[in-house]
């Protein structure tokens, strides 16, 4: 009988020591992965068109919300750069830096249709392929045009037509992706 | 020779110790309880001394020198159940005995020591320590393949789960050495955390007929036991040293045991893998190494009367998962669907690099047993498992390195069971058992929890019993009641939290708000009360035996059915929880028809089962994020019925030639819906030719043919996805539902034991799976969209038992 009682004494004991710091609610966790909202700036001498999509409850039921601040001018040349935040961090977190460190394990994808000509990619990584956080958009006559820009991270840079920015060989996986309607007049 | 002249000095000191006229003579014969053949060389010793006596053939003993009154009578055979039997002496006594004899021949699983039945009615598969080691550098589940109607559930090839006639994961229940195993068995991706080396024989319960485990086994359960050291002065053990082509690596497993004739004992076991990236018959597995160190040791005291074991175990493991099965979004699905090949594939390494799983797993367990005289044993049990789980993804910037999931899993355990077997006739068992658990996820993963913080507390009160109504038919009935606390405290995010309607139904529960981040911190408690009962009988009519079984089984929705919200990568599903779900209640009724000797044997075994609110994910709709669209999951409840059938048979052509058939079917259906239940496991088919010459070396050689039919009953879950392509976006339907074709393997086993050493035996092994190095996929393996499954494997392995 006195090796029960220990056991039960085991038994007790641990369910004390275990049980003592019940009351604490758990810490909130900001979610570090999430990508929640993406700019574009595009500009052209005085011009600049802000492009944005942003999904404040990340993989959460709410859809993101596409905003484009103007219309772009025909047959012009525009810089494009690309801002990606996650702003249920405060302040917001900005992922682009992170995109440009390991630039060699990202490619951002310009798919365009209708009025815009040509896209191509400004930065590159070490390996002197392209990452696109910067990038430079040609407008055609005028239309209406869509611009969906896909992030895609560890993607086949060397694949065949990739670096091109061809996503069909691409692989890796999608980190974030985002179509803007543009009016080019 | 020493032992021998104690024998004879403790007799004849008993006889001199006794005043009264003990010159009395016990006689008896030991029978098969099924066909009541006399069996030969069973020990009778009388309880509490060591007086004793082994049958003859023709299944006689003789024990002298006794005194009038109860005895107890310990009653052992190398193929039978060990009993306990009262006898009253009065003058010269004659009495017959007879035993559960268990020749379990029908499949190739033999089962040798005397491991006795878990249950009277139910259904049941063993594997004894030979089939085991044969498995030494694999897993649980696929060893346990070798039971007809149990399949594994498997992500990729390091990690899989065992499918018992259909189901898996909570509603099979665990059972390592005596104690469930916890170790966040919710999820579909989570192996059981335990080093198939620790056993030395397996049950498999199919159904809820094994109460005292647990009322909610709605699948089975499967009972892990080690092996029961000697009570004689002994030291003795197992290594095995195994290695394979594909994966290029291999295991190494030692156990050793040191034992005394007192009854004490203390024993030691590690386990060490290590593998790299799998092929198959096309590719290398990308990233599918893995990495396992296990060890485990225990002393006791093992006496007839009382003792007690202590026993830890400790499993580490680190799983590398397909890198291609890692994906973004639905559209990166549709092109790992519409590709033939993995969208990854590197040369072979060792490395494992994210995504990967590393499982850390301690469990420590008391026990101890003390029987009373004309009543039973009773048996009480301490155990403590500590259970911690890192998922880690591919991350950026500072993430790298971090797990993405965090979890600990606590759990305390306390049993004790009052076994009354002095009662002619009749056996009860009635139990008590309480567990407190809490289950801590990390915070600093910096990604939303999966399942959150919650302790539950749960107690549990059965009574079984069976009782032997005729010389051949023994009938059983047990009972169990469970209770369930479950306290938890979760994060919503605001948005999901008013889409799942619970701004309406559980606004009490909220007990935070975090303005700043959207979410609530919420409280949910459940109270959950469930009743299960097993009522069976069991007949034996010469060679034949019959049993039937129906059982209840309750089980309370797991954590990860009621909290589940978020995004699940490899299967590009948003899948969510419901906190109003409720119970299920499964209704089961097995039969088993067996013909247990002769050349031919075989055992049918239908069963059907109904389950009220089944609970299974469905898919309810489309949800777009930032990362494009994803198709969402929800766990639903409707009522279910599984009807399915196992069935073996083997021919013994000649001493050396023998051939065994398995076929498994399983059919399940959603009453309400009328639609298929997914990830039902295809028809399989097994058929062995195996050649042994025992008297040489225990020479074997054993071709295998493994069938699996392809699964046509599925739910059509198929849905539309937004896929980014050079000419923009356009809509693609994703194949998801349809499983894939069957396929036949074959495979081949040979062994030979060599007496080489004084005092110790070596088995040689070479076998080989997937001889033809066939491309296959299974339905049950959930990268089954990304990859082929393994291809051709040689093995070869040195046991030494010493």
């Amino acid at each position: 009988m006195k090796n029960l009682k220990i056991l039960a004494f085991l038994f007790i004991a641990t369910l004390t020591i275990t049980s003592c710091s019940d009351d604490d609610n758990p810490e909130i966790i900001n979610e570090e992965e999430v990508i929640t909202t993406m700019n574009v700036t595009l500009a052209s001498g005085s011009q600049t068109i802000t492009l944005q999509s942003r999904d404040i409850d990340g993989d959460g039921p709410s859809e993101p919300v596409i905003t484009v601040s103007g219309n772009l001018a025909a047959n012009t040349t525009y810089n494009g750069t690309i801002e990606l935040l996650n702003e249920t961090e405060s302040p917001a977190e900005v992922i682009t830096e992170e995109v440009e460190e390991e630039g060699t394990d990202h490619q951002f994808f310009y798919l365009t249709s209708g009025a815009i000509s040509t896209t191509s990619y400004v930065d590159y990584d070490t390996n002197n392929h392209p990452v696109g956080i910067e990038f430079s958009l040609v407008t055609g006559d005028a239309g209406t045009a869509s611009l969906q820009i896909v992030l895609r991270h560890q993607p086949e840079k060397s694949a065949s037509g990739v670096s091109n920015g061809d996503i069909t060989n691409a692989g890796g996986e999608t980190d974030f992706t985002a179509t803007f309607p543009i009016t080019v007049e | 020779m020493k032992q021998l002249w104690f024998a004879i000095l403790c007799i004849a000191t008993t006889l001199v110790a006794s005043a009264q006229n003990c010159s009395f003579e016990l006689k008896g014969q030991v029978t098969d309880f099924h066909d009541s053949t006399p069996l030969y060389s069973a020990l009778v010793q009388v309880a509490g001394t060591r007086v004793e006596a082994y049958t003859d053939f023709d299944g006689n003993f003789t024990i002298t020198g006794l005194c009038n009154g109860d005895i107890e009578l310990q009653i052992s055979h190398p193929e039978c159940e060990t009993i306990i039997k009262p006898v009253t002496i009065s003058g010269n006594t004659t009495i017959t005995i007879t035993l559960e004899h268990h020749l379990e021949e029908l499949s190739e699983i033999v089962v040798s020591g005397n491991k006795k039945n878990e249950t009277n009615s139910g259904t049941e598969g063993h594997i004894n320590a030979n089939t085991i080691q044969q498995y030494s550098n694999s897993n649980l589940a696929t060893a346990l393949k070798e039971v007809t109607g149990v399949s594994s559930l498997s992500t990729g090839n390091a990690i899989a789960k065992p499918v018992i006639n259909g189901m898996h994961s909570s509603r099979v229940l665990v059972i390592n050495n005596g104690v469930r195993l916890q170790d966040q068995e919710w999820g579909v991706e989570h192996a059981p955390n335990l080093d198939i080396n620790t056993a030395d024989h397996i049950t498999v319960v199919k159904g809820a007929a094994a109460l005292q485990y647990g009322g909610d086994a709605i699948g089975g359960t499967i009972i892990i036991d080690g092996s029961s050291p000697f009570v004689k002065d002994s030291l003795y053990g197992k290594t095995i040293l195994s290695g394979s082509s594909n994966g290029r690596g291999g295991s190494l497993t030692s156990s050793l045991i040191k034992s005394y004739n007192t009854g004490w004992y203390v024993k030691g076991q590690g386990t060490f893998k290590y593998f790299g990236d799998y092929e198959a018959p096309d590719y290398v597995l990308s990233n599918t190494g893995s990495r396992e160190k296990d060890f485990s040791a225990g002393f006791g005291l093992r006496k007839l009367e009382h003792g007690f074991n202590f026993y830890y175990s400790y499993y580490n493991a680190q799983i590398g998962i397909l890198r291609a099965s890692h994906i973004g979004s639905a559209g990166d699905l549709v092109n790992a669907l519409e590709s033939d090949k993995p969208l990854y594939i590197r040369d072979f390494s060792y490395n494992i690099n994210a995504p990967y799983q590393r499982v850390i797993h301690h469990l420590a367990k008391a026990d101890y047993y003390k029987r009373f005289s004309g009543l039973g044993k009773l048996d009480v049990q301490y155990a403590f498992q500590n259970n911690r789980r890192r998922e880690y993804d591919t991350r950026v910037g500072d993430d790298k390195g971090k797990p993405s999931m965090d979890m600990v899993l606590q759990t305390h355990s306390i049993a004790s069971t009052l076994h009354l077997d002095a009662f002619s006739g009749y056996k009860f068992s009635i139990g008590i058992a309480g567990n407190y658990q809490k289950n801590t996820p990390n915070p600093d993963t910096g990604i939303r929890r999966l399942i959150p913080d919650y302790t539950e507390i749960s107690g549990a009160i059965f009574v079984t019993g069976e009782h032997q109504i005729t010389d051949k038919t023994i009938i059983d009935a047990g009972v169990r009641y469970d209770y369930k606390n479950l306290d938890a405290k979760k994060f919503y995010q605001k948005s999901r939290w008013t889409e799942r309607g619970y701004n309406e139904d559980f606004s009490d529960i909220i007990i935070g708000d975090y303005d700043s981040q959207s979410q609530w911190l919420t409280n949910p408690v459940y109270n959950f009360h469930t009743l299960s009962a097993t009522l069976g009988i069991k007949s034996v009519l010469g060679k034949y035996t019959l049993a039937a079984n129906a059982s209840l089984a309750s089980r309370a929705p797991n954590a990860a059915e009621l909290f589940s919200d978020g995004l699940h990568h490899s299967a590009a599903v948003i899948e969510l929880g419901d906190l109003r779900l409720q119970q299920e209640i499964s209704h089961k009724l097995t039969t088993e028809l067996r013909k247990h000797s002769g050349a031919f044997t075989f055992s049918l075994n239908p069963y059907v089962n109904y389950i009220n609110n089944f609970i299974v994910l469905q898919p309810t709709g489309i949800e777009t994020t930032t990362r494009g669209t994803f198709p969402v999951w929800e766990y639903m409840q409707n009522n279910t019925l599984f009807l399915g059938v196992d069935t073996d048979a083997s021919y013994t052509f000649t001493d050396n030639w023998t051939y065994n058939t398995g076929l498994a079917y399983v059919y399940a259906q959603n009453t309400e819906t009328n639609t298929p239940i997914i990830n039902i496991p295809a028809t399989k088919w097994s058929n062995t030719v195996s050649y042994t010459v025992p008297e040489w070396h225990n020479l074997y050689f054993g071709l295998k043919s493994e069938t699996v039919f392809t699964q046509t009953r599925y739910p059509n879950n198929d849905f539309t996805a937004e896929v980014v392509t050079n000419e923009g976006t356009i809509s693609k339907e994703v194949h998801i539902s349809k499983p894939p074709k069957g396929y036949e393997l074959l495979h081949f086993d040979s062994r030979i034991t060599l007496n080489s050493f004084k005092n110790s035996e070596m088995t040689l092994g070479v076998s080989v799976q997937n001889i033809l190095n066939t491309s296959y996929r299974d339905y049950l393996n959930r990268q089954r969209f990304y990859a082929d499954d393994l291809g051709r494997n040689f093995n070869l392995s040195i046991i030494l038992t010493y």
